[in-house]
């Protein structure tokens, strides 16, 4: 039998029998379809966190509590930053670093996650405790109003900066947020500015927060002079690596510590924080890619279920191409192709499928993603191989039938 | 003329029941090229076996098969495959035919296996269909669209395709009625007459009669050999049973 006669038979076998190709399909469609979606979402969400700690400023150092392995992605989020047991920075800390050569700007602050309430409405999101310059390293416009500004992290002022969806998930639409009252752990604070959006990235909303003056958020809120990140701004990107060196060495000997890998903070540059995530991240799409790749198998072994069936269902037109002289090897490639043809179209499908609805998402803005090459060349492999493994034994068996049984068989 | 195919002392047993007697207890008969051969008997005498290791679609547990100068029992299965598909042309008792499948499609199935340029297949095709008479506002039509009689000579039609030295027919004419059965064997005697051989089972006297020759079974034995000239008394011999 001749490549063209196989690709022949093949499409007529598949195009005569649509349902059942149909079906069979179906399984590999859904686990191309859901490995490309999760590597799309898995390596869109990369990008996102990439891009946003990329934008925070290539030449930032974030100094957190904790040693490297306790709190090493501390910096990176607000969020994600944990106190630590017993090591802390304080604003000591902060003045001792604000004097190195080399620091353009210094910014500490310290995050707490609060419950905010007006009349009617209340939100639980994370209020920050921001100190000189952060706004300058965070680079924070705001859209009406003003910013915590430098005399009410002195004298300590109960004012508020909203987060855009802060402001709509308190207030009704329509309110001016300026001049407003609301509570924050039931003490009154007044409304006094509004932040530019920055758009939602995948794990936490950069609009859903609160600014207050730093030494508030110690004083009536945390109760402790605690600070959770200094973000240091280089003055040039040839400096990081010697202003990194040299806030090590200072904070080491203002907190009396010999060992260095006994600190109890961490200095961490740019790209320090970028490998932490990119780790991180990296599982992450690893782990949405495994259990994808599940759904695949089960295709697969679908794939053979319906090929043995069908060798059954077929044994007479078996049987009677063997007598027509028919050999082995032309039984089991005709199965075999039919087998891998199937995955093929399923493994298309599957990949438009996938890639659509990767799209469709970016598109609906709840979730970035994005596509990758070589999960689809994956795909596609993986699709072929499915094809061979699951397809082999039934075109076997079909081969060995006796053609004289086959004919017979009713 | 050294014999197309001779079969000697051929035995053949089925394992599923082994007190059962042998299908075939020793047969031996040749046919030569060229010749136009029948087989008969009642059912149970052995004749499909007989036939299934004509057509290499069986081998006898004991005795040899030799086609062409060649012991079939020496070939392997990729050799037997290929002497099905060049030498050999089989009509079914039931047609076989691919029932989703166009009637061209089924008629230009054996020439995929023998590899056949693909502009030539059509051509052949339609010549071996015209050859049974079938319509030809019939032949894209699938074949469980077809009366019984269409989809035999459909059948016909694909065993003639390859050209095949040897045509083996088993109750060809058992779906067809007289008028067309007769058309058929007609053409079996015209395929025997441009030198091919021909292998009919049967159990009608009337079809027989088109053979050169019939060799009777019974009991899975070879009983008489008969010449064409020897069918009244063949006739008188069935009809007293």
């Amino acid at each position: 039998m001749s490549i063209y006669d196989l690709v022949h038979e093949t499409m007529l076998s598949v195009t005569t029998n649509k349902v059942r190709s149909f079906l069979t399909v179906l399984g590999i469609v859904v686990g191309i379809a859901s490995v490309i979606l999760m590597v799309a979402i898995g390596q869109g969400s990369q990008a996102t966190i990439t891009n946003s700690i990329k934008a925070a400023g290539s030449n930032l150092l974030v100094v957190t509590p904790g040693g490297r392995s306790a709190g090493a992605f501390g910096g990176g989020g607000g969020g994600f930053g944990g106190s630590n047991s017993g090591a802390k920075l304080t604003q000591a800390d902060v003045n001792l670093i604000s004097q190195l050569p080399g620091v353009a700007h210094i910014a500490a602050n310290s995050t707490s996650r609060e419950a905010l309430s007006v009349p009617g409405a209340n939100v639980n999101i994370s209020v920050t405790g921001v100190g000189d310059g952060y706004q300058t390293v965070k680079a924070i416009e705001t859209s009406t109003g003003v910013f915590v500004t430098p005399e009410d992290i002195r004298g300590g002022t109960k004012v508020v900066v909203l987060g855009p969806t802060a402001v709509t998930d308190l207030f009704p639409a329509g309110t001016d947020p300026l001049g407003q009252k609301i509570r924050i752990k039931g003490i009154l604070f007044t409304v006094v500015g509004v932040t530019k959006s920055k758009g939602g990235s995948s794990f936490m909303n950069a609009d859903e927060v609160a600014y207050i003056p730093l030494t508030t958020l110690q004083r009536y809120l945390t109760g402790s002079d605690a600070i959770s990140t200094i973000n240091v701004e280089a003055t040039t990107a040839e400096g990081m690596t010697s202003l990194q060196n040299d806030i090590t060495t200072t904070l080491l000997a203002a907190h009396h510590i010999t060992d260095t890998t006994k600190a109890d903070f961490s200095v961490l540059s740019q790209s320090d924080i970028l490998s932490t995530a990119s780790t991180i991240t990296g599982t992450f799409t690893l782990l949405l890619a495994a259990i994808s790749g599940i759904s695949l198998v089960v295709g697969g072994i679908g794939i053979m279920n319906m090929m043995l069936t069908t060798v059954t269902e077929r044994t007479r037109e078996i049987g009677l191409r063997k007598a027509i002289g028919a050999r082995p090897v032309d039984i089991t490639s005709q199965f075999l192709a039919e087998a891998i043809t199937l995955c093929l179209i399923g493994g298309v499908i599957g990949i438009s499928l996938g890639w659509g609805l990767s799209a469709l998402i970016t598109a609906t803005g709840v979730l970035t993603t994005e596509v990758s090459l070589g999960a689809v060349g994956i795909a596609v492999g993986v699709c072929a191989g499915i094809g061979i493994v699951f397809g082999y034994y039934p075109a076997r068996r079909a081969s060995k039938l006796d053609p004289i049984e086959a004919l017979r068989y009713q | 003329m050294a014999p197309i195919l001779e079969i000697r002392d051929a035995v053949k047993i089925y394992s599923t029941a082994a007190d059962e007697a042998p299908a075939l207890g020793g047969v031996s008969f040749s046919v030569e090229p060229g010749e136009f051969v029948a087989i008969m008997g009642p059912s149970g005498s052995g004749k499909s076996t007989l036939m299934n290791i004509i057509g290499c679609l069986d081998r006898p547990t004991t005795g040899s098969y030799i086609l062409d100068g060649v012991d079939v029992a020496r070939m392997d299965e990729d050799q037997l495959a290929e002497i099905r598909a060049t030498r050999i042309g089989f009509v079914f008792q039931s047609f076989n035919l691919l029932p989703r499948s166009t009637v061209m499609r089924n008629v230009i199935l054996p020439m995929i296996y023998t590899r056949v340029p693909v502009g030539e297949r059509e051509t052949r095709a339609s010549k071996a269909l015209e050859a049974v008479g079938l319509d030809e506002n019939r032949w894209y039509h699938k074949t469980n669209e077809l009366s019984g009689g269409q989809m035999q000579r459909v059948a016909i039609a694909r065993a003639l395709v390859n050209d095949p030295a040897i045509i083996l027919a088993d109750e060809p004419t058992g779906n067809l009625d007289t008028r067309t059965g007769q058309v058929i064997l007609e053409t079996f005697r015209r395929l025997q007459q441009q030198g091919r051989t021909i292998v009919l089972i049967t159990h009608e006297h009337d079809v027989a009669e088109y053979a050169d020759r019939t060799v009777h079974l019974r009991d899975g034995l070879v009983v008489s050999h008969e010449e064409a000239e020897a069918h009244d008394s063949a006739r008188s011999g069935e009809e007293a049973r």
